[in-house]
């Protein structure tokens, strides 16, 4: 029979497993660059939270849960910047939106900045004018 | 070896199944910005492996490890938006 330690440790690290897996469907799964992004950090960055969480209950130590400490707050810190950086580069260098995404409002932007392809720009016109 | 190893071995196992799937994006991504994204999230299932790693064996100096690859993965993301700038 296990202890209580062990069987809680297990519940979190099983959540954390979950949300990764759920990360890595979404990078499989979604349509385009911005979607998956936005899976990848935010599922992500949880899931090894989680994890993380459950060893520190499992070990009950001090040091143990400093290095926890700072997993989880360098996952916090660095993981939105990298997102938003990346995803800057990707548009500055016209990677492709999806068809379906709504970018009335960005298209001031897009056009200004010549960023936006103009055959997409048209896609994303032809749902409107139908209706 | 009772149920909690063998539950850790199983934690295990699932995560290696998602390196496979994102080594699928990693092959098949159109572009640079999907690889370089399909890496982070690479590196944040390699820091889940170490971490569960480190319960498995007992050995808890593994946990720097992950420090250490948390803040590699941070530095490759920021290297490769520099290089996609210039």
């Amino acid at each position: 029979m296990e202890s209580w330690v062990e069987i809680v440790s297990a519940i979190f690290i099983y959540i954390g497993v979950i949300f990764l897996v759920i990360s890595s469907v979404g990078i499989i799964r979604l349509p385009d660059f911005y979607i998956r992004m936005s899976a990848i950090t935010k599922a992500a960055t949880l899931g090894i939270g989680f994890i993380v969480t459950g060893i520190t209950i499992y070990f009950n130590e001090v040091v143990i849960m400093n290095k926890s400490i700072t997993i989880i707050l360098f996952m916090l810190l660095t993981s939105p910047v990298a997102a938003h950086v990346i995803a800057r580069a990707a548009f500055r260098n016209r990677v492709l939106f999806w068809e379906k995404t709504i970018i009335e409002e960005f298209k001031p932007y897009l056009k200004e900045h010549g960023a936006m392809p103009e055959t997409n720009v048209d896609k994303a016109d032809l749902p409107g004018k139908k209706q | 070896m009772n149920a909690f190893h063998i539950s850790l071995i199983v934690a295990i196992s699932v995560i290696s199944i998602c390196l496979i799937m994102v080594m699928i994006r990693f092959f098949k991504g159109p572009t640079l910005p999907d690889r370089v994204t399909a890496f982070d999230l690479f590196s944040a299932n390699i820091i889940g492996i170490t971490a569960i790693y480190a319960v498995l064996t007992d050995n808890t100096s593994v946990m720097d490890v992950a420090i250490i690859l948390s803040l590699i993965s941070f530095l490759g993301a920021m290297s490769f938006a520099y290089y996609l700038n210039k």
